[in-house]
């Protein structure tokens, strides 16, 4: 197992590839969910405030 | 099939089924990505000339071939978009650009760690690397053009033309390791009698339709955020957004009531 993670002797440039590349994938996802959820809330907000408004 | 696709463009009826569809694909492409991960770290077996740093190809080409998929997507969509006005083809441009520019880092900072050790430097300005970072300066020059221009028609169109015009790169990168004598290796697929054994193709291949279906994932969710930046004031939005804060709505996260 250890020999697997050594990666013959380029564990760092193969790991950090893999690493590298999760991060990157897993933001792609993450930030526009995110963003998603926010706009909806923002419009939400922002129609509530219309309602008291008038 | 047409009506469906007459459907599709209806804000709201795209709002819905992508909801549906985005599981699907994404849970496909991870599974796709699991798969080929298993494949390419643990039974391909090392490589005579490279050892184990080769396994750094199974993420580094797919990504290279997005980078490039992706642009042309992006050229194609903005051009429908620049010449018969259509907003959803607008949509998936500018969705498609941070995506592909995400896959073009990937591209230039595997292939500098694969670099490294097997030719000694982090970066040459040869043909092939020096046009795949001009993708990557046409991708950010494309998302900060429509950053800077506060009306969105004409945020799309002059960012059209550019990515119209640096469609150019996309061969010249493809073609770069044949035209010009390159330290960049030529490519790992040649068509014919494919260099490549078996062991190796496979987790390549897999990782390559694994990563072209996380587009479509992340495309599907930027265009969904699209549509409701553009659809805010009308009733099915504002109805949304109600609904999505008491968790009713078709929403990624929220549960969903049918």
């Amino acid at each position: 197992m250890s020999e697997f993670f050594h990666m013959g002797g380029y564990a760092f440039y193969v790991w950090g590839s893999y690493l590298l590349t999760f991060i990157v994938l897993l933001l792609n996802i993450i930030m526009p969910v995110r963003q998603e959820q926010k706009l909806l809330r923002e419009i939400a907000q922002r129609a509530r405030a219309k309602r008291s408004a008038s | 099939m047409w009506l469906w696709f007459h459907k599709l463009g209806s804000p709201k009826y795209f709002w819905t089924i992508s909801a549906r569809l985005i599981p699907w694909i994404g849970g496909l492409s991870a599974v796709l990505i699991a798969v080929s991960l298993y494949l390419g770290l643990f039974v391909a077996p090392p490589d005579y000339q490279q050892g184990e740093s080769y396994r750094i190809m199974f993420i580094h080409v797919p990504s290279a071939w997005n980078s490039m998929f992706i642009y042309v997507v992006m050229a194609v969509s903005a051009a429908i978009g620049l010449i018969w006005k259509m907003k959803v083809a607008d949509s998936v441009a500018s969705a498609s650009a941070v995506i592909g520019a995400s896959f073009t880092f990937l591209t230039l900072v595997t292939g500098s760690l694969w670099g490294k050790p097997m030719w000694g430097t982090w970066w040459v300005w040869d043909a092939r690397l020096t046009s795949e970072l001009i993708l990557l300066f046409l991708y950010l020059g494309f998302i900060a053009l429509q950053a800077s221009i506060e009306d969105r028609q004409k945020a799309s169109r002059a960012s059209a033309v550019l990515a119209i015009v640096g469609v150019i790169n996309v061969p010249i990168i493809y073609y770069s390791v044949i035209w010009w004598n390159t330290l960049h290796q030529p490519p790992s697929l040649t068509t014919g009698a494919s260099m490549i054994d078996k062991s190796m193709l496979l987790p390549l291949l897999l990782m390559a339709v694994a990563f072209k279906l996380f587009y479509l994932t992340v495309l599907l969710i930027r265009t969904r955020c699209e549509v409701l930046e553009r659809e805010r004031n009308s009733s099915w939005v504002q109805e949304l957004a109600r609904a999505a804060e008491q968790n009713l709505a078709p929403t990624l996260t929220g549960s969903r009531a049918e």
